[in-house]
């Protein structure tokens, strides 16, 4: 079965920086197929946004893509013009942000921060762009669908929120879904509810979903796959049931014995050993240099 | 030291401790607006040398009781005993002297610290406020004890990782040399790891220092870790206030059964009811 999310070789740049500066994204490749669930776990500053940022099109533009493809359903979004990309994008692509407190424009209503797209982008009748709306939020359990499209976004709670920006997120069936930290601002009660209505969502639309997150135990619950990062570079790529047996390399095995473990007093929450840290940073470096020295770059 | 009657009495004593705010959304055009009760008659103490964790959901009144607690608000009732002496109902000027014994560590040390002063004079400002003396040679101490090199007085915060930050945080609150430190979700914003780091940096602070700690979080697991004695809040209630390992072995209540069924466990073979 081919992927219908495959990203090869991507690095990227700041744009402007010296010759000789790291890559922000160092030759990273991944794979995510129709109805898998791919976590991309790391520290912060790892790139695991940046990536999902680049599959959507949506890269500060400081960040210059310097090689690699992107292929998204059968074609390469890095061959395509601006505007092509754009249309593919937003026909088969979406977003479930992290923040849904800045994610809704807070002087709109609801309703039409849903429908927008589907008329604008897919060319649906504001009426059954509407009629769609509804359907979605009944389908993320928000009670008086109707209502809530006419309220504003303060008018609701934080897990009413995002279950808005899941709904708006599925409402014209993209094949592929990004979520970026999606529950970091909620509440662990909250979470569970909103981390298990985005499982149940992808499932029954069959949806390849890329899930950023810095949470382990998050990554247990949701995700079939996993890309590990550190410094831009993919250091482990692996099934999560092999991952939580046994992971792979040495780096992700400290980021799982640094993440806490309420029924075991006694572990998690330790911090990553000093030569852990030393020894990916050596093999990025080497990785780095093996780079420069393959081709012809600055 | 001998045992007096000071050593052992609870440093914070807390008696039906009520706090109420004015309802601005049910404001009448004239007249004053109806008062809403966010904190329902709060009653506990804290001991001396006690690590006590406060945990909720948001909208539990967390952050709210731990900023009575430092007198940033004022009780609408009850009784706030520090150290043997009532202070929820001191003026500013009262407080003023008693300020230095209570630090607060705040969530995000990005808005807490002045972007346009460097580390160093973030440090010394509250030392030169309280008229300590010799305050150059504290900030070097202060930044020995939460492991930054002294030269990071010269940096500015924006140049700093998250958890350099929230040592720096840190770092500002003991140099006051205080018996009480509150941390509100100090490190819910940082990654795996350098919770990790800053945990076992105030762990290592609170023992040596002999400190007291409030620690707000509504993190469970970090939450175990750390504290001797847990509270559970939720709705301005006190649902939950027991041993650390009784909690987590025998919830009492249903509140703190459900939040500890939502923690997501690094383990793909926990049951998610």
């Amino acid at each position: 079965m081919s992927a219908y999310l495959s990203i090869r070789n991507l690095s990227a740049v700041l744009k402007g920086a010296p010759k000789g500066t790291p890559r922000l994204l160092r030759s990273v490749s991944l794979d995510v197929a129709a109805g898998e669930v791919r976590g991309l776990v790391g520290e912060s500053g790892a790139g695991k946004s940046m990536i999902g940022k680049a599959v959507l099109g949506i890269l500060p533009r400081a960040v210059q893509v310097i090689e690699g493809e992107i292929w998204l359903d059968g074609v390469d979004l890095l061959r395509m013009t601006p505007s092509e990309r754009r249309r593919r994008i937003g026909a088969s692509a979406a977003l479930i942000p992290q923040d849904p407190m800045t994610a809704l424009n807070p002087s709109r209503r609801i309703g039409p921060q849903i429908t927008d797209r589907l008329v604008d982008i897919l060319g649906w009748t504001r009426a059954d762009a509407e009629a769609r709306a509804r359907e979605l939020l009944d389908e993320v359990r928000i009670p008086d669908p109707a209502r809530v499209m006419r309220s504003y976004p303060h008018e609701l709670s934080g897990g009413m929120r995002q279950r808005v920006l899941i709904a708006s997120a599925f409402a014209a069936e993209p094949k592929m879904i990004v979520a970026d930290e999606p529950t970091t601002a909620l509440d662990v009660t909250v979470q569970k509810q909103i981390l298990r209505l985005i499982a149940q969502m992808q499932a029954r639309h069959g949806t390849a979903l890329l899930f950023v997150t810095h949470d382990l135990g998050v990554v247990s619950k949701v995700c079939d796959t996993l890309s590990v990062l550190y410094a831009g570079k993919v250091v482990e790529d692996t099934r999560v049931r092999d991952f939580f047996a046994a992971p792979g390399h040495a780096y992700s095995a400290a980021l799982l014995a640094a993440t806490p473990k309420y029924t075991d007093p006694d572990a998690g929450l330790n911090p990553v050993p000093a030569a852990v840290i030393e020894a990916v940073q050596a093999e990025v470096a080497a990785a780095e240099a093996a780079w420069r020295k393959g081709g012809a770059h600055g | 030291m001998a045992d007096s009657v000071a050593d052992i009495r609870p440093l914070f004593q807390v008696r039906d401790l009520r706090l109420a705010f004015p309802d601005m959304t049910r404001k009448p055009l004239f007249g004053p607006a109806p008062q809403t009760e966010v904190l329902h008659g709060l009653t506990f103490d804290i001991p001396r040398g006690a690590v006590l964790g406060i945990v909720g959901g948001s909208g539990s009144g967390k952050t709210t009781l731990g900023r009575v607690l430092v007198r940033l608000l004022r009780p609408t009732s009850g009784e706030l005993v520090f150290d043997g002496r009532e202070i929820g109902h001191l003026d500013e000027a009262a407080l003023r002297p008693l300020r230095r014994r209570f630090q607060m560590i705040f969530q995000d040390p990005m808005s807490s610290l002045n972007p346009r002063r460097r580390v160093g004079s973030l440090i010394a400002a509250p030392l030169q406020l309280h008229g300590f003396d010799r305050t150059s040679q504290r900030v070097d101490q202060a930044l020995d004890h939460v492991g930054l090199p002294r030269a990071f007085r010269h940096r500015y915060p924006h140049e700093l990782s998250g958890g350099q930050r929230q040592r720096v945080g840190i770092a500002r609150a003991i140099a006051m040399q205080p018996e009480f430190i509150l941390a509100d979700e100090i490190v819910s914003g940082l990654d795996v790891s350098s919770q990790a780091q800053v945990l076992q940096l105030l762990a290592d602070l609170v023992r040596d220092l002999g400190l007291t700690l409030a620690f707000i979080s509504h993190d469970l697991s970090v939450i175990r870790r750390l504290c001797s004695r847990i509270m559970v809040l939720h709705l301005g209630h006190i649902v939950e206030h027991s041993d650390t390992a009784a909690l987590f072995d025998n919830p009492q209540s249903d509140y703190t059964r459900e939040l500890l069924d939502a923690i997501p466990l690094p383990d793909p073979d926990q049951v998610w009811r």
